[in-house]
């Protein structure tokens, strides 16, 4: 009963328009070997198979703000340059995440346009407001929103991905602004952190308790605030895309990356979700065409999907 | 059957509408040495000193001009920072165009879908100032007098074909509409004459290529700026190609195109144009009691032809467009079953329009220009940081005159292809978001030039059976309806291939 009530409730959701915005030829092709699911920018290049239930998140660094001074060798320097290659190479490793990215910018972006009141036809349309981006990586995604206006932190448990996010931000006047952080949700729950939106994309199939990582999310949104959260359904279909394909066959991640009974489907997210005090608005899927080499956003949420909440006013 | 269908497209594609992108690399190649400085507003930025721009337009010919035009009107792409690149004076000037001159030579015929890219920047206003000719009917036929095809824009609905307009009267119009937005534009009196494309702001030891986020620009007049995106809009020896590394594929043809602007007793309102045994001459409306002429033939003639007294040549010309090198085609008006009877599956209303000679003419208005012919095609459009749009990536033959509209479209698509790249927050010189724009134009691009090129090997083999197959195309092309909207439709802009859409 309250599965099938979720599951209509589901259906509205991914029936919500959100392609006002979004030119769904926006990516390039990929390389016909790389067809399969998408994702995984967690994953820096440079770890070792992540074991089954991992938890980058919860992170026992000492809180401490990574920024690349004069003080640095210039062997270090070097060497964070070396991944950074691979992390920023649109044509590299990352190239599926390269690709995939402007479909899920798209989403972001009609769909806070439309949460915070904000004209979408303005190139900064997210000026004045704060992002969190949890798990941020190489920052793929927190440059993009800092180019949007957006006020962003960037965190991830991971040193290394902070240090190379630090270094391409720096590059551009406009991501300088970032502030990243080696640090954890949980962290920033404690400091009483408070967010405009939060995001936690491909991160939360990663975590030991994906309900306990809601809540962070959660606590760290403000009233009225918005949280999106990507992940990968648990579907016959996305075992034989994301891992059989992707680990086994194609070597295109790490065998062990992902472990399926980890994964969350679309009711699962919505529920805890909820349960965290958020309500989520709209669910998208986004597909791979191989004809076209394109992907874009669908209702198809069988495997890759995004969905956009709303902090609900307590 | 496949094999007629191709030879009856050829000939016909030809009408569409021709142009003459001269001009561009004119302006270009006309330019040099001015060392910078008139009323050049500088721009600096953090490091060094160096400005920094969004994006860098290298040429400001008609397509570099229209693509900064195109930025700045779209909601955005209009707070980006361009710079435009090209040492021609006419970009400081801001002169203005004298009504009573006789018309320039070089013009193009543009198209509908040309027009509406203009109409849509704001451009097309000041066109209207000055001197155009829009022309609602074409006229095509051949030396043989086997066939020939006419076309109204009545056929398919619209007020008119094309527009034939003086390059410098487009360039003009562009620039105005540029100077009227309030966009952040710097003009460089200069050439580029060195690029970086993996340069760091962060130069520190560490500029290799991952750091590289910007293009470097070094030009001729000693200044140096940085950009995200360099365009490449300098013309089909494009420099900014050169230096980018990116190769082309391309022929001449052994032909050379004379223009030259001529007067006529009466006004023309039509496009004329007939194929020789030596190259297609055509005859186009600018306006008044004007005409344009574009006549192709070998380099020996075309050099004859330019040093021929007046006189003379005006009796070639004249000679070409009605009895001379073979006779009319026949009117089949009375339904006289002539060999293509069996093809009038008609139709249109301008199928029953008898054959008509062009209106003669009676004096010649400029100088006589010789340009050779060429193809050449880029064998890709971007790199990283890198665009090019225009002659830059494509030079066509230009007897059907899609050149610059060709380049319009690429400017069009590639401001559309930065705004979305916008939208999303991307860098816009990344490669991912470039490819975009490469995609959507190259596909349209190689099947334009594929058809052009198609025409100049057809015309240019006299061969009794050959010549029987493009006098069928024509018929095929004036009494077959749908194919000939179809055609209409794809040299107005509008449309892709015939039969493929």
């Amino acid at each position: 009963m309250a599965s099938k009530l979720l599951l209509s409730q589901l259906r509205t959701l991914t029936n919500l328009t959100y392609r006002r915005f979004i030119n769904p030829e926006f990516i390039c092709p990929l390389r016909p070997e790389l067809l399969i699911g998408s994702r995984t920018y967690s994953d820096a290049p440079h770890l070792p198979p992540v074991d089954p239930v991992p938890s980058p998140i919860i992170g026992d660094n000492p809180l401490r703000k990574t920024k690349i001074s004069s003080s640095l060798n210039q062997a270090e320097l070097a060497k964070f340059s070396a991944i950074s290659e691979t992390w920023w190479d649109a044509e590299g490793p990352f190239k599926p995440l390269h690709a995939m990215n402007p479909t899920r910018l798209a989403f972001i972006r009609s769909t806070l346009c439309r949460h915070f009141g904000k004209d979408p036809y303005c190139a900064k349309p997210f000026e004045g407001l704060k992002f969190l981006d949890v798990g941020c990586g190489g920052g793929i995604l927190s440059e993009p929103l800092a180019r949007m206006g957006a006020t962003v932190t960037g965190v991830d448990a991971v040193d290394k991905n902070i240090k190379i996010a630090r270094l391409h931000a720096d590059l551009d006047p406009v991501t300088s602004s970032i502030d990243y952080l080696c640090t954890t949700a949980e962290k920033l729950v404690e400091e009483k952190r408070k967010f405009d939106a939060v995001f936690a994309l491909e991160v939360i199939e990663h975590v030991a308790d994906p309900a306990e990582f809601c809540k962070s999310l959660s606590a760290l949104t403000v009233s009225n605030g918005a949280t999106v959260v990507s992940t990968i359904n648990r579907s016959i279909r996305a075992y034989a895309t994301a891992i059989v394909a992707a680990e086994y066959i194609l070597h295109w991640l790490p065998k062990g990356t992902h472990d399926w009974s980890s994964f969350l489907t679309p009711e699962e997210l919505v529920l805890i979700l909820q349960r965290a005090s958020i309500s989520v608005q709209e669910i998208a899927g986004f597909v791979y065409n191989p004809l076209t080499g394109k992907w874009f956003l669908s209702d198809d949420i069988g495997v890759n999907f995004i969905a956009y909440g709303a902090k609900i006013d307590e | 059957m496949n094999r007629v269908i191709f030879k009856v497209l050829r000939p016909i594609r030809k009408y569409g509408l021709r142009t003459f992108s001269a001009a561009t690399s004119d302006l270009l190649n006309a330019s040099h040495n001015h060392s910078a400085t008139t009323g050049i507003l500088e721009k600096t930025n953090s490091t060094d000193n160096v400005p920094q721009y969004d994006v860098a337009i290298v040429g400001g010919g008609m397509v570099g001009v229209a693509l900064a035009c195109s930025l700045a009107t779209m909601p955005l792409t209009k707070h980006l920072n361009v710079a435009l690149i090209d040492s021609n004076p006419a970009l400081m000037a801001g002169g203005s165009i004298k009504k009573e001159d006789p018309p320039d030579p070089r013009v193009s015929t543009v198209t509908p879908a040309t027009i509406s890219f203009f109409k849509g920047m704001g451009a097309w206003k000041y066109i209207q100032l000055h001197r155009h000719a829009f022309f609602d009917r074409m006229q095509v036929w051949d030396y043989t007098g086997l066939g020939y095809t006419r076309y109204s824009a009545g056929d398919v609905d619209k007020e008119v074909l094309g527009c034939v307009v003086e390059n410098k009267v487009l360039h003009r119009a562009l620039l105005s509409c540029m100077e009227e937005s309030n966009m952040q534009k710097t003009i460089y009196p200069a050439r580029l004459s060195a690029l970086d494309l993996s340069f760091s702001l962060k130069s520190d030891n560490v500029s290799s290529q991952p750091h590289a986020n910007v293009a470097k620009l070094n030009l001729s007049n000693g200044d140096i700026l940085y950009a995200k995106l360099v365009v490449g809009s300098d013309g089909s020896k494009s420099h900014v190609r050169e230096l980018a590394g990116i190769k082309t594929t391309g022929w001449k043809y052994p032909q050379n195109a004379i223009i030259c602007t001529v007067e006529h007793a009466v006004e023309n309102r039509c496009a004329w144009q007939r194929f020789l045994r030596s190259g297609p001459i055509a005859l186009l409306p600018i306006g008044d009691n004007f005409s344009n002429i574009v006549w192709t033939m070998d380099p020996k003639q075309a050099a004859e032809c330019r040093s021929m007294d007046e006189a003379d040549f005006l009796k070639a010309v004249n000679e070409a467009l009605d009895y001379g090198h073979g006779p009319h085609p026949q009117s089949e008006t009375k339904g006289g079953g002539g060999l293509f009877s069996w093809l009038k599956l008609d139709t249109t209303p301008s199928a029953n329009e008898p054959f008509e000679v062009p209106p003669r003419i009676t004096k010649l208005a400029s100088e006589r220009m010789v340009f050779p012919l060429s193809l050449m095609h880029a064998n890709s459009y971007v790199s990283k940081r890198v665009a090019l749009i225009g002659d830059a990536a494509h030079t066509v033959h230009p007897l059907a005159g899609q050149g610059v509209n060709m380049g319009f479209g690429d400017a069009s698509s590639l401001s559309r292809v930065i705004s979305e790249g916008v939208a999303v927050g991307s860098d816009i010189g990344e490669i991912s978001l470039l490819r975009r724009y490469e995609s959507e134009r190259k596909a349209a691009n190689i099947a334009m030039m594929a058809v052009l090129d198609g025409f100049q090997k057809a015309y240019s083999v006299d061969f009794g059976p050959l010549n029987v197959l493009r006098a069928a195309a024509f018929h095929g092309a004036n009494y077959i309806s749908p194919l000939k909207k179809n055609i209409i439709s794809y040299a107005s802009g509008e449309q892709g291939i015939p039969l493929f859409s």
